[in-house]
C-alpha cells in the first residue's frame, strides 16, 4: 500500500486518495487549437523512475496533490499541493 | 493400536485430554497437540491422497510448508478444506478428514490414476484442452467435454461446504516503528534490542508458541523469552501470520484468532486481518528443510529429518522405530543422535564421503550413500540404497521411516513480494535475501544462518540497521556470514532411478515428478515460469515451499546451467493461504458497501415504496397499491403525472454550492452552453463536456444570487464532477476566485410534476403568489418558504415534459415537506411516483440519462448541438468535432416504436437492417419503457446516421440473448409534446 503524505492531513494510505494523472501538463486555453489540445490529452510519456502526478485526497481535505513517485519502486520524492496559493502556505507553516 | 507417544517427551500437557474424530472414528490427543502429532501418535499413517495420482499420503513436515496433510476440519457450513494438519491445533472434539479419496484414504478406489500415470503428466490440461492428436487435431475438445466432470471430480483437493459462512471477521489496524516476523532467536533479540532503544515493537509469531525452531529443542522452554518481551512492553501477536509485504512497510497479518478452540463465543471474530503501517520491518521466517527426490519418496513414512524432532521433542511422538535419515549436511546429526536415545534404530545415509562430525555412535552412519528407492505403498517396508558416487541399487535396509534433509532454503518469500531477487549462494546450496533499498531487514536462518549464536546476533545487527535506517544512530554494525556448518553441503536434489515407470516427486501437492520436469524441457517450457504453469510445480497452496529448488535444479542440469543462471520464481502473497471471509471482513452482506439512503428514506417505505439501488442510493422504484405488480404500477403512476400531480423524491442528484466572483465565468468555462447571461432568479440545463469532446454529465444551476450557484448533477456521476470542479479550480484555473461545496447531503428534494403541481404547491407555500407563471416561469427560480416557515428553494424544472417544480428544503425538513406535499397532493388525486415511471416520463419526452451518455456519446450524437455554444470556447470545445467525431455515419440518437404496436422490446436489443442480422448491426436501444400516453411499448437509442437516414424504413431489433426478433421504426426522440407546451403552461 501506497502511503502518501498529505500536507494537510498527514501520512495516509492510497485508498483514501484518488489518481489524476500528469501533473507537468500545461493544459492549452479553452480557444487553442484542436492540435494543442490532442497534444495535452493523448500524449504522455511513459516514464520509469520518478513522475511528478496528481492525486487527489477524496477521501481527505479533498485537496489536490503534486505527488513525485517512483513508477518502479513507488517511493516517493515530495508531496505539495497544486494550487500554487497553499503551496505557499504549506512552505510558510514548515 | 499401538500408540506412538513416548513417556519424558514433549511439552504437551498429559493431564488435559482432548478427544477428536478422524474419519469417523473417536481418538485421543493432548493439550498442545496439532491434528498432525495427534494422528501420528495414534499411529495413522495415512491422511490423505494425492491430487493426480490418489496416491497414499503422510505427514511431511510439522509446519506450513506441509504438502501431504492437508485436511478438511469441521463438518457442514463450518467445513473447511485443505486445511494443513501440521499447523491446526487440536481441540476437544475436532472433527477432521482426510480429502481426494472415495471411499477413504485406506483405500481409495482412484488409486487406478497411479497406473495411468501417463496420462497425468505434465501439460495433460492443455494437451487435452487442445485435442488429442492426431484424432482431434485442430477439431477442439470432444474428449475433454466428455471427460471433464470426470478429472475435475478426480483431480481435486478438498470441497467447500457451498452454504453461506457463518463466522465473522474482522480488519483491524495497527502502527508501529518496528515489525518483527518470526519469534526464533533472531526475531526474539532484534525485538528485546529494538524495545530496549526505545522503539514501538510488534513481534509476530505464526505458531501458538513463540520460539520458532527452538521448540523442537528438548531443553527449550519459553516462558523466560515471553515474560522479557512483555516486561519490554512488545506486542506479541501469536497464531498470526505475516503473510504480505506492501510498499512503505505495510504488512498483512491474518491472525486465527478462534481456529483453535472447541467451541468459540460467537461475539469473537474467527479471523482478524490486520494491516500494519510500521516504519522498518525485520524479517526473521526461519529456513525450511527440503526433500529429495528419489523413486517412491512419498511414501507414508517420509518426512523432514527437523519434523521428526518437532514430532519428538515438543510432542513426545517417536514418528518411527527403525529410520533412516537421508542427508547431504550436518543438520540431521543432533537429530539422530536424539531418536536414538529416544529409542529408535537409526542409520544415517550422508553421501558426503569425505567429513567428520562428533557422534556418541549410537547410530551408525554410512559415509557416501543415498537413499535410491522406498519399497512397500501405504507404508514403508523398507529402503533400496545406492552408493552416491555411481546410482545403483548396492542393498536394502529395512525400516518403518525414512526422514529426508536436501538442505534448507531460508524463507525469502517476504522479501520477495517487494520484488528483491534472491541470489543463489554455491557454497549454501541455496537462495539468500539481498539487499533492498527499502526498509526491511532480514535475519536468522531467513538470512542463512544456521547455528543460534549467529542467528542472535544478526538479530541484533537487524535492529541497529534498522536504527541506523530510521535515523535513530549511527553505529557500526555487522552481519555474521551465511552458514554455519563444520562440513559444506554437497548439492543433492535427486537420486535418478533406473528403471521406467518411477514416480519421483518434486512437488508432493500436486504430484509433479521428476519425469514432468524432463517432459516439460523436451517439450520447451524451460523458462521458470513457463515450467511452473506446464507442471503446474509450485503452484499448489505450499507454493513449492519444499520442492521448487529441486525442480529448478533438475531443469539446470538439463540445460546445461548453474541454478541462478535458470532463475528463480517470484513469490507472491500470501505466505500462506488466507480465507475468503477474512479478506472480506464485515463488508459482507448488506454491508458489502456503502448504503445512501435519502432523508425520506422511511417515509417512502412507509408510503409503500419499492426501493431499488442505484449506485451506492437506495431509491423509491414504484408504490404499488394493493396487488399491482411493478408494471401496473409504474405504468398508473406516469399516467397520474401526465392527467393530475405526482411527487417523486430527487434528493439523490448531486447537489454543488458554487459561490465567488468568478463563479459565472466558472460555469461559462465548464458547460458547453451559454451562462454569462444567465439571471439571477433563473435556473438553466447544462451540458459538461470532457477535455476530449466527449460528454461527462448533465444537470442544470440555479443562479440564487450574483455570485452564488446551486448546481445539480446526475446521481451517479455526482462525486466525478465534484472531483473534477475541484480539479479545475486547484489545478488550472488557479486564478478563478470561486469555492465548490458539495451540499448534496444538505438539501432534500422532490420533483412535483403534472398539470396540478402548481395547484398542489399553491396549497403549500407561505406565499401563492411567488409560484404564479409571472413570478416563477419556466425555469424560474425562488427562494422561499413552505407553510410552518420552512425555507426552501423552487425552481420550475420538467423531467417530465409537465408542467413540474423540484423543491428542496434543508435535510432536517424532509419530513415535514413530503407530509404537506402528499396531503394536498391527494386532494387532486395525485400519486407518489417511483424512478421506473420518472423513466418512463422522460423516455417518452425524449431525454437522455446515464443509460444514453455512457460516455461514448457527442452532444451532437445526443441531438442537444443546440446546447453547444458558437459564441464562447469551453472546455471540450476544440475537441469535440475532431476526427471520428465529425464522421457523419455516427449514431443518433432517435425513438423506437415497434412496427407492431403489440409487441415489446428491450434495452439492449441491436438494430439492424432488413436482411442483414449481423455484428454490432446499426445502432442500439439504450432505454425502453411501456408509453402511458401512446398505449404501446417505446424505446430510445442509437442509429448511425440519425432519424433522417431511417424514417420511412423497416428496421429490425435483434435481441440474441433473449432470442427475439422484431421489426422496428425510427421515430423522432420527443414522443409526446414535442414543443413542449405543457411545461410551459
Ligand atoms: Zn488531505
Amino acid at each position: 500500500m501506497i502511503r502518501i503524505n498529505c500536507p494537510y492531513c498527514g501520512e495516509r494510505d492510497h485508498s483514501e486518495f484518488s489518481y489524476g494523472g500528469d501533473a507537468t501538463i500545461n493544459y492549452p486555453s479553452l480557444d487553442a487549437s484542436e492540435k494543442e489540445w490532442t497534444e495535452a490529452i493523448f500524449f504522455r510519456k511513459n516514464i520509469k523512475g520518478f513522475q511528478f502526478e496528481t492525486w487527489h485526497h477524496s477521501n481527505g481535505c479533498r485537496m489536490w496533490l503534486v505527488v513525485e513517485r517512483s513508477t518502479v519502486t513507488h517511493e516517493i520524492k515530495s508531496v505539495k499541493p497544486c494550487h500554487p496559493d497553499l503551496q505557499r502556505v504549506v512552505e510558510n507553516n514548515k | 493400536m499401538k500408540t506412538r507417544r513416548i513417556d519424558n517427551y514433549g511439552k504437551i500437557n498429559r493431564d488435559k485430554i482432548l478427544s477428536f474424530r478422524w474419519d469417523k472414528k473417536n481418538y485421543k490427543g493432548f493439550e498442545g497437540d496439532t491434528l498432525a502429532s495427534a494422528l501420528l501418535a495414534n499411529n495413522i499413517g495415512i491422511v490423505g491422497r494425492s491430487f493426480k495420482y490418489h496416491r497414499p499420503r503422510g505427514i511431511f513436515s510439522s509446519g506450513v510448508e506441509e504438502s501431504g496433510a492437508l485436511v478438511t476440519i469441521g463438518s457442514k457450513d463450518r467445513r473447511d478444506p485443505n486445511v494443513r494438519a501440521t499447523t491446526q491445533e487440536l481441540y476437544n472434539g475436532l472433527e477432521a478428514s482426510g480429502q481426494n479419496a472415495f471411499p477413504n484414504v485406506n483405500f481409495d478406489l482412484a488409486g487406478i490414476n497411479n497406473y495411468l500415470g501417463r496420462f497425468f503428466a505434465a501439460g495433460f490440461y492443455y494437451k487435452t484442452f487442445m485435442g488429442i492428436p492426431p484424432l482431434e487435431w485442430g477439431k477442439g475438445t470432444a474428449i475433454w467435454m466428455f471427460f471433464e466432470k470426470f478429472i475435475r471430480k478426480a483431480a481435486g483437493m478438498g470441497s467447500a461446504s457451498g452454504l453461506p459462512d457463518p463466522d465473522t471477521y474482522e480488519h483491524a489496524h495497527d502502527f508501529c516503528d518496528l515489525i518483527v516476523v518470526g519469534s526464533g532467536p533472531a526475531g526474539v533479540a532484534a525485538a528485546v534490542e529494538a524495545a530496549e532503544k526505545k522503539l514501538d515493537v510488534i513481534l509476530v509469531e505464526q505458531d501458538s508458541l513463540i520460539g520458532g525452531n527452538q521448540l523442537a529443542e528438548n531443553d527449550f522452554d519459553n516462558s523466560q523469552i515471553k515474560n522479557q518481551l512483555e516486561n519490554l512492553g512488545i506486542k506479541i501477536m501469536t497464531r498470526t501470520t505475516a503473510f504480505g509485504l506492501y510498499d512503505n512497510c505495510v504488512v498483512g497479518l491474518l491472525e486465527r484468532v478462534t481456529d483453535h478452540i472447541s467451541a468459540p463465543n460467537v461475539n469473537i471474530p474467527r479471523q482478524r486481518f490486520w494491516t500494519i503501517r510500521a516504519k522498518h520491518i525485520i524479517v526473521g521466517a526461519g529456513a525450511i528443510e527440503r526433500h529429495i527426490a528419489f523413486n517412491n519418496n512419498d511414501i507414508p513414512g517420509v518426512m523432514t529429518v527437523n519434523a521428526s524432532k518437532h514430532y519428538l521433542n515438543r510432542y513426545g511422538v517417536l514418528t518411527g522405530k527403525r529410520i533412516v535419515i537421508a542427508t547431504n549436511n550436518d543438520s540431521v546429526y543432533e537429530t539422530a543422535h536424539q531418536l536414538s536415545e529416544a529409542g529408535a534404530n537409526v542409520t544415517v545415509l550422508d553421501s558426503r564421503t569425505n567429513f567428520e562430525i562428533e557422534t556418541n555412535k549410537s547410530f551408525e552412519i554410512r559415509k557416501g550413500y543415498v537413499p535410491y528407492n522406498i519399497n512397500g505403498s501405504k507404508k514403508i517396508d523398507s529402503l533400496d540404497i545406492s552408493k552416491s558416487e555411481t546410482i545403483n541399487k548396492s542393498e536394502t535396509i529395512n525400516c518403518d521411516q525414512v526422514l529426508l534433509s536436501g538442505g534448507w532454503s531460508p524463507a525469502v518469500h517476504l522479501l520477495s513480494h517487494r520484488g528483491v531477487k534472491p541470489k543463489w549462494d554455491y557454497n549454501n546450496a541455496c537462495f539468500l535475501p539481498s539487499d533492498t533499498k527499502e526498509n526491511i531487514t532480514m535475519v536468522g536462518s531467513s538470512r542463512g544462518l544456521w547455528n543460534k549464536n549467529d542467528c542472535i546476533a544478526s538479530g541484533i545487527a537487524g535492529t541497529t540497521d534498522a536504527l541506523n535506517r530510521l535515523g535513530i544512530s549511527k553505529t557500526n554494525y555487522f552481519f555474521p556470514k551465511p552458514g554455519g556448518w563444520k562440513n559444506p553441503i554437497q548439492p543433492l536434489y535427486e537420486v535418478k532411478y533406473k528403471k521406467s515407470r518411477s514416480k519421483s516427486f518434486v512437488d508432493y501437492q500436486h504430484d509433479v515428478t521428476t519425469d514432468d520436469v524432463r517432459l516439460a524441457h523436451r517439450e520447451g517450457f524451460i523458462s521458470v515460469e513457463h515450467l511452473k504453469r506446464y507442471t503446474t510445480l509450485g503452484m499448489a497452496n505450499d507454493q513449492g515451499k519444499m520442492g521448487n529448488i529441486i525442480g529448478l535444479s533438475l531443469m539446470a542440469e538439463l540445460l546445461n546451467k548453474e541454478i541462478p543462471e535458470v532463475g528463480t520464481t517470484v513469490f507472491r502473497p500470501p505466505y500462506t493461504p488466507i480465507s475468503i471471509g477474512a479478506l472480506s471482513g464485515r463488508n459482507v452482506g448488506k454491508h458489502f458497501r456503502p448504503l445512501r439512503v435519502t432523508p425520506m428514506h422511511q417515509w417512502n417505505i412507509d408510503h409503500g415504496a419499492k426501493m431499488i439501488e442505484v449506485g451506492l442510493y437506495q431509491r423509491p422504484w414504484y408504490y404499488p397499491k394493493e396487488n399491482e405488480t411493478l408494471s401496473d404500477s409504474y405504468i398508473r403512476e406516469a399516467s397520474t403525472v401526465r392527467k393530475t400531480v405526482g411527487i417523486c423524491d430527487v434528493t439523490s442528484l448531486g447537489k454543488i454550492a458554487i459561490q465567488g466572483p468568478d463563479s459565472t465565468e466558472f460555469l461559462n468555462r465548464i458547460y458547453s452552453n451559454g451562462f454569462s447571461k444567465l439571471q439571477v432568479g433563473k435556473a438553466r440545463y447544462g451540458i459538461m463536456l470532457r477535455d476530449d469532446g466527449i460528454v461527462m454529465d448533465d444537470g442544470t444551476s440555479w443562479r440564487l444570487a450574483e455570485n452564488e450557484y446551486f448546481m445539480t448533477t446526475s446521481t451517479g456521476e455526482a462525486a466525478k464532477v465534484m472531483s473534477w470542479l475541484e480539479e479545475l479550480l486547484q489545478t488550472r484555473w488557479t486564478d478563478l476566485n470561486v469555492n465548490v461545496t458539495s451540499v448534496s447531503e444538505q438539501w432534500a428534494g422532490v420533483s412535483v410534476a403534472g398539470p396540478k403541481s402548481r395547484e398542489v404547491l399553491n396549497n403549500c407555500v407561505d406565499d401563492s403568489l411567488v409560484i404564479t407563471n409571472n413570478n416563477l416561469p419556466f425555469m424560474g427560480v425562488t427562494s422561499t418558504f413552505l407553510k410552518g416557515n420552512i425555507p426552501c428553494r423552487i425552481a420550475r424544472i420538467s423531467f417530465s415534459g409537465e408542467l413540474a417544480f423540484e423543491v428542496y428544503v434543508k435535510s432536517d425538513f424532509a419530513n415535514t415537506m413530503m407530509d404537506l406535499l402528499w396531503a394536498n397532493a391527494k386532494k387532486y388525486d395525485g400519486c407518489l411516483y417511483g424512478l421506473e415511471a420518472l423513466g418512463a416520463l422522460r423516455v417518452e419526452k425524449g431525454h437522455v440519462t446515464a443509460a444514453e451518455l455512457d460516455g461514448r456519446v457527442t452532444i451532437d450524437d445526443a441531438g442537444l448541438s443546440k446546447m453547444a455554444s458558437t459564441k464562447k470556447s469551453y472546455i471540450g470545445s476544440a475537441m469535440r468535432k475532431r476526427g471520428v467525431l465529425k464522421n457523419n455515419d455516427r449514431e443518433i440518437l432517435v425513438g423506437f416504436f415497434p412496427t407492431n404496436l403489440k409487441e415489446t422490446f428491450n434495452a439492449g436489443t441491436i438494430v439492424c437492417e432488413k436482411n442483414n442480422i449481423k455484428g454490432q448491426g446499426i445502432g442500439r436501444i439504450t432505454s425502453v419503457t411501456y408509453s402511458p400516453e401512446l398505449g404501446h411499448w417505446i424505446g430510445l437509442g442509437f442509429v448511425k446516421g440519425g432519424l433522417d437516414k431511417w424514417k420511412d424504413t423497416n428496421l429490425v431489433g435483434a435481441d440474441p440473448v433473449r432470442n427475439k426478433q422484431m421489426d422496428l421504426k425510427v421515430v423522432s426522440p420527443h414522443m409526446i409534446d414535442p414543443k413542449g407546451e405543457r411545461m410551459y403552461a
